[in-house]
C-alpha cells in the first residue's frame, strides 16, 4: 500500500472515530432523557403534584411542597440574581472605567467558579447562623450568589453588542445617559437579557448542594419565608438514597419534573436569542 | 470595552465638561451610582466570601498547620482532622475523569468544528449544551440506580478478571467508588470540553488548515497536526475549566463514592471527595475544631478551583488572541 | 406571557403563604434511628391539633445535636445522649441547658445480603469487632462459621457498610463494641461518628439499608424497623448471658429492665450489653432533646402538650414500627420531669 494510501485511510479512520465520539457524547443526554421519561413518567400523576409526602415507610403522597419550596426558593434567587446581575452589567457596558470594570469582571468570575458546597457554607456563616433559622430566605440567598456572575457577564456581553451607533445616535438627540440606557440600548439587547436570566435560572433551578444547609428540608408546607422548605433537588436526592421502592420512584418523577423544566427553560432561552439579534456571531 | 472612542463612557468631551450638579439633575450621576452600587456589592459579596472561609477555619488552620494536608486520619472522636484521603479523592475521581472525557471530547470537537456540516455542527452543540444543563442531582439519580449496579455486575468483574492483576483494578466490587465517581464526573464534563475547544478550533484561522492541505496533508493530518497544535493551548484551558468543575462536583460524587476516607491504589475501592465529606458533615460537626476543619477543606477547594480556573482562562485568552495576530489582516 | 407567569408565581405564593398562615411550625432536626415512629407521631398529633405542625428532619443525631445546640432547630433528636462536654457547650451557647426525654426503645440490628443466605445468623462479640475492625474479611471465617453449624457461608469478601453521617445509631453500635472488644475500645471508640477502619459509607439509616440491600456479601448496622420494612435478613447476637438473641420487642424491652429502676435524673443511660437472660445487648433508649427555656410560650406549651401524649397515647403506634414501649418506670419519672421545661 502507498504511503499516501495508508495516510488517507488513516484519515478516514480517525475522522470516523471523532464521528463516534460526537455520536457517544450526543447519545448520553437521549439515555438520560429516555431513562427519567420511562422510569418517571410511571410514577407522575395528580397526586405527585398535590399531595404532601406520607409518613417514612407508608407508600403514596407527593412532592407538592417540594415543588412549591423550589418555586419560592427561585423566586428569591431571581430577586437578588437578576437586579445585581443586571445593574452590575450597565454599570461595567456604560459607566465604568476599564480598571474597576475589571475589578467587578474578576470577582465575579471568581464567584461563579466557586464550587456550590462552598457558597453553601458561606449562606449558612451568613444567612442562617445569625437568625437561628434554616430558612426559604437563607437558600434563596446562596441560590441567587450562584445567579449573579451568569446574568452579570452574559448581560454585559450583550450589552456591548449593542453599536456604538445607536449610543451616539442617542447622544446626538440630546438624551442623557441613563435615558440613552433606558430607551435605546437595553430595549435593543433585550432579547440576550432574557436568556442570559432565563440560563442562569435554569443553572440554579437544579442546584442542590447549597440547600442542604440553608433551606434543610419540610414535611409539610413552608409558611413565609423564615421557615426551612423542601425543595425538589434535596427531596431527589433524600428519596434516591434511601432503602424503600416508593421513594425511588419518588425520585425518579421529580428528577423527570425538574430535568423537563430546566431543558424546557433552556430551550426556550436558546430559541429567544436565536430569533434575530443584533449580535453577529464571531 | 465595545468602543475606541471615548464619547460615551463618560470621560469624554460631550459629557465630561458638564457639571455635577448638572448631571445630576439628568440622571445620569444617579443611575450611575446606582449601577455602581449593585457592581461593587459583587466584588463586596466575593471578599466576604473568602474572609468568612479564612476566619472560619482559623481554629483548624493554627491546630494542624500544613500538616492538615499530609494527615490520612480523619477522627471526629479524638478531633484528629487530615485532609488528605479527600485531597487524594478528590484528585483521583476528577483525573479518571478527565482520561475518560478529554480523549472523547477533545474528539467529538474536533469533528463538530472540522468536519460536521454547520447545520449539523450547531444542532449536535445545541444538545450538548443541554446536556451541560443538566443538574447534578439528577446524575447521582442515574449513577445509583443505572451505572452502580451495571458496574458491580458487570464492568467491574469484567474488568477484574481481564486486568485484576493490577493494583487499579484489585479489590472487591463495590459497585460505588472511585471508578463509578470518575465516571460519572465524565459524563458531566464533557460537555464543557466538547463547547469550549470547539469555539477554539473553530477560531483558528482558515488559512492554517488550507495551507497545510495545499502541501498534501489529509484532511486528519492538517487537523491534528496544524489545527489542534495551534489551539493547543485554548483545548488545554478547556480542560482545566472541566477539571475545575469536576474538582467541585457535589453531588453526584456523594452518592455513587461510597463515602469511605480510604486512601487506596484500586479504583473500585469506596473514598470521599472534598465536596462529598462537606456535603455529609457539616450540618453535623459538633465542636468548633470539627466544623473548622471542614471549612478549612472549603477553603482549599476553593483556592484549587480558583487556581485552575484563572489558568484555564489565561490559555483560553492566548489561544484567541494568538488566532487573530497570527491571521492576515 | 412573561408577565403573565410572574402574576401567576406571585398569586400562587401569596395563596401558598396566605393559607399556611396560623399554623405553629415547630421544627426539629435529628436522629434517623426513630425517623418512622417520629413522622407517624407527627402526623398523628397534626391530626389532632391541626394547627400545629411539627417539622422534622432526619439528618442524623449528630446534627441534632449540633441544630440544636446551634439554635437553628427548635429540639433535636439523638440515639447517642449528649456527652459531658456538649451538654456544658450549650450551657454556655443558651445560658440555660437541654434535657433529654426517652420516647422509645429500639434495637440495632446487623443485617446482611448474602446471596443464598436466608436464615438468621449467629454472631458472636468477636465476630462482629473482628469484621468492623476489618480483620475478619471472608464470611466463612471461622470466627462466624462456628456459630452457625449448618448454614453454609460462601468464601466471598464482607462489604463493610456504616453511617457516613454522624449517628446515634452508630453511637449505640459503637458502645456496644467497646464494651465487648478492648480493641475496639482504644482503637476506634465510641461517638456519633468515628473513624471507621474498613467499610463503604451510607448516609442515614435509609442509606445504609439502601447499600446492604442493593451490594451482595455486605453487612450493616441499622435500627430493627429498617431490616423488617425492608425484607432483609438480620443476625442474632449473644448477650452477656451467653444466649443468641434475636431483636425484637421482648428483648429490646428485657435489656431495658434492669435501668428503669435506676434511670438516674437525666435520663442519660447506655443499656447496651444489658445483663439479663432475654436482654438484646445492641439495644437502646431514644431521646428528644429539648430546650429547658423556649422563648416562644406557644412552642413550648405544644411541645409539652406533645410530649405528654408521646408518652401516653403515642406509645401504641411503637409496636407495629418494631419499637419497644417505654417501661412505665420510665414513662411515670418522664412526666413528672416534664415540669423542667418553661
Amino acid at each position: 500500500m502507498t504511503s499516501l494510501r495508508w495516510r488517507k485511510l488513516v484519515s478516514g479512520f480517525m475522522l470516523t472515530m471523532t464521528g463516534v465520539c460526537a455520536l457517544v457524547a450526543v447519545s448520553v443526554l437521549f439515555f438520560i432523557l429516555g431513562y427519567l421519561v420511562y422510569h418517571g413518567g410511571k410514577f407522575i400523576s395528580w397526586s405527585f403534584f398535590t399531595q404532601l409526602p406520607k409518613p417514612v415507610g407508608e407508600p403514596g403522597g407527593g412532592m407538592s411542597n417540594a415543588i412549591v419550596g423550589s418555586a419560592k426558593l427561585l423566586f428569591i434567587a431571581s430577586l437578588i440574581g437578576v437586579p445585581v446581575g443586571f445593574f452590575g452589567a450597565i454599570y461595567l457596558a456604560e459607566f465604568s472605567g476599564s480598571k474597576s470594570a475589571f475589578v467587578v469582571r474578576y470577582a465575579a468570575d471568581l464567584l461563579n467558579g466557586v464550587p456550590s458546597i462552598v457558597i453553601g457554607i458561606f449562606a449558612y456563616a451568613l444567612v442562617v447562623l445569625p437568625f437561628k433559622h434554616f430558612s426559604t430566605l437563607a437558600g434563596g440567598f446562596a441560590l441567587g450568589i450562584m445567579m449573579v456572575p451568569i446574568t452579570l457577564r452574559s448581560t454585559e456581553e450583550f450589552l456591548l453588542a449593542v453599536p456604538n451607533s445607536l449610543r451616539e445616535g442617542a447622544m446626538a438627540l440630546g438624551a442623557s445617559k441613563w435615558k440613552t440606557i433606558a430607551t435605546v440600548i437595553v430595549p435593543a439587547a433585550y432579547r440576550g437579557i432574557l436568556t442570559a436570566v432565563l440560563l442562569a435560572f435554569a443553572r440554579v433551578a437544579g442546584e442542590t448542594a447549597p440547600l442542604l444547609f440553608t433551606a434543610l428540608g419540610n414535611r409539610y408546607w413552608s409558611p413565609g419565608w423564615n421557615q426551612p422548605t423542601a425543595s425538589l433537588p434535596v427531596a431527589i436526592f433524600t428519596y434516591a438514597t434511601g432503602p424503600y421502592e416508593d421513594w425511588h420512584r419518588q425520585a425518579w418523577a421529580a428528577g423527570l419534573v425538574l430535568l423537563g423544566l430546566i431543558l424546557v427553560i433552556n430551550i426556550v432561552a436558546r430559541a429567544v436569542l436565536a430569533r434575530g439579534i443584533a449580535v453577529p456571531r464571531s | 470595552m465595545a468602543t475606541s472612542t471615548t464619547t460615551v463612557h463618560g470621560a469624554g468631551p460631550l459629557v465630561g465638561s458638564r457639571s455635577f450638579l448638572s448631571k445630576l439633575r439628568e440622571g445620569d450621576e444617579i443611575a450611575r451610582m446606582i449601577t455602581f452600587l449593585f457592581a461593587a456589592s459583587v466584588v463586596l459579596v466575593t471578599l466576604l466570601l473568602i474572609f468568612e472561609l479564612w476566619q472560619d477555619s482559623a481554629l483548624a488552620r493554627h491546630k494542624f498547620g500544613l500538616h492538615f494536608f499530609v494527615t490520612r486520619v480523619w477522627d471526629p472522636i479524638f478531633d484528629q482532622f487530615g485532609a488528605l484521603p479527600f485531597i487524594y479523592g478528590t484528585l483521583v475521581t476528577a483525573s479518571t475523569a478527565l482520561f475518560i472525557a478529554v480523549p472523547l471530547g477533545i474528539g467529538a470537537a474536533i469533528f463538530l468544528a472540522e468536519l460536521a456540516p454547520a447545520r449539523l455542527s450547531d444542532a449536535l452543540e445545541f444538545f450538548i449544551d443541554l446536556l451541560a444543563a443538566v443538574p447534578s442531582v439528577i446524575y447521582g439519580l442515574l449513577g445509583i440506580f443505572i451505572i452502580v449496579p451495571v458496574m458491580r455486575d458487570y464492568v467491574q468483574p469484567a474488568l477484574k478478571q481481564s486486568l485484576g492483576f493490577l493494583p487499579l483494578f484489585s479489590g472487591p466490587a463495590y459497585g460505588v467508588g472511585f471508578l463509578t465517581a470518575g465516571i460519572v464526573l465524565a459524563i458531566m464534563v464533557i460537555p464543557y470540553i466538547i463547547s469550549v475547544s470547539r469555539e477554539i478550533l473553530l477560531s483558528v484561522p482558515r488559512d492554517q488548515r488550507e495551507a497545510a492541505l495545499g502541501l498534501g496533508s489529509t484532511r486528519w493530518e492538517s487537523t491534528w497536526k496544524v489545527v489542534v497544535p495551534f489551539a493547543r493551548s485554548g483545548i488545554l484551558g478547556s480542560v482545566f475549566l472541566a477539571l475545575a468543575r469536576a474538582l467541585g462536583e457535589t453531588m453526584a460524587v456523594t452518592m455513587v463514592i461510597g463515602n469511605s476516607p480510604t486512601i487506596s491504589a484500586s479504583l473500585f475501592s469506596p473514598g470521599d471527595t472534598i465536596a462529598s465529606v462537606i456535603a455529609n458533615q457539616f450540618t453535623e460537626a459538633t465542636g468548633d475544631l470539627y466544623l473548622q476543619s471542614l471549612i478549612e477543606l472549603g477553603l482549599v477547594l476553593f483556592l484549587l478551583t480558583f487556581i485552575l480556573n484563572g489558568l484555564a482562562r489565561l490559555l483560553i485568552v492566548l489561544t484567541s488572541q494568538r488566532g487573530s495576530k497570527v491571521s492576515p489582516a | 406571557m412573561k408577565r403573565f407567569a410572574a402574576i401567576l408565581l406571585g398569586g400562587f405564593t401569596l395563596a401558598v403563604v396566605l393559607w399556611a398562615q396560623g399554623a405553629l411550625l415547630i421544627t426539629g432536626a435529628g436522629a434517623t434511628f426513630p425517623y418512622p415512629i417520629y413522622s407517624k407521631w407527627f402526623d398523628e398529633y397534626h391530626k389532632l391539633h391541626s394547627n400545629i405542625e411539627i417539622n422534622y428532619a432526619s439528618v442524623g443525631s449528630g446534627a441534632g445535636i449540633k441544630q440544636v445546640t446551634d439554635g437553628t432547630v427548635d429540639f433535636g433528636a439523638s440515639d447517642g445522649p449528649m456527652n459531658d462536654d456538649q451538654l456544658k457547650a450549650y450551657q454556655e451557647k443558651h445560658g440555660s441547658g437541654i434535657l433529654h426525654y426517652p420516647t422509645v426503645l429500639g434495637g440495632v440490628v446487623l443485617t446482611y445480603n448474602i446471596p443464598d443466605v436466608s436464615a438468621a445468623l449467629n454472631f458472636t462479640p468477636e465476630a462482629l469487632a473482628g469484621i468492623f475492625l476489618g480483620k475478619i474479611t471472608k464470611w466463612n471465617d471461622p470466627a462466624i462459621a462456628g456459630p452457625n453449624k449448618g448454614v453454609s457461608l460462601p468464601s466471598t469478601d464482607i462489604v463493610v457498610v456504616h453511617r457516613a453521617d454522624g449517628s446515634g445509631t452508630t453511637y449505640c453500635f459503637t458502645d456496644y463494641l467497646s464494651k465487648v472488644s478492648e480493641e475496639w475500645k482504644t482503637k476506634v471508640g465510641k461517638g456519633t461518628a468515628v473513624n471507621w477502619p474498613v467499610g463503604l459509607g451510607g448516609k442515614g439509616s435509609e442509606g445504609v439499608t439502601g447499600q446492604v440491600k442493593n451490594a451482595p456479601n455486605s453487612i450493616g448496622y441499622v435500627e430493627l424497623i429498617y431490616a423488617v420494612s425492608n425484607n432483609i435478613a438480620y443476625g442474632s447476637v449473644r448477650n452477656a448471658a451467653g444466649a443468641f438473641i434475636k431483636a425484637d420487642l421482648a428483648s429490646v424491652s428485657a435489656a431495658a429492665a434492669g435501668a428503669a429502676k435506676n434511670m438516674p435524673d437525666d435520663f442519660r443511660v447506655s443499656i447496651t450489653d444489658a445483663p439479663g437472660k432475654n436482654a438484646y445487648p445492641i439495644s437502646t433508649f431514644t431521646w428528644l432533646l429539648i430546650p429547658e427555656k423556649f422563648s416562644d410560650a406557644a412552642k413550648r406549651d405544644a411541645m409539652k402538650g406533645f410530649l405528654k401524649w408521646a408518652l401516653s397515647d403515642g406509645q401504641k403506634y411503637a409496636k407495629d414500627l418494631s419499637y419497644a414501649e417505654l417501661p412505665k418506670e420510665v414513662i411515670a419519672k418522664e412526666t413528672k420531669a416534664l415540669n423542667k421545661i418553661q
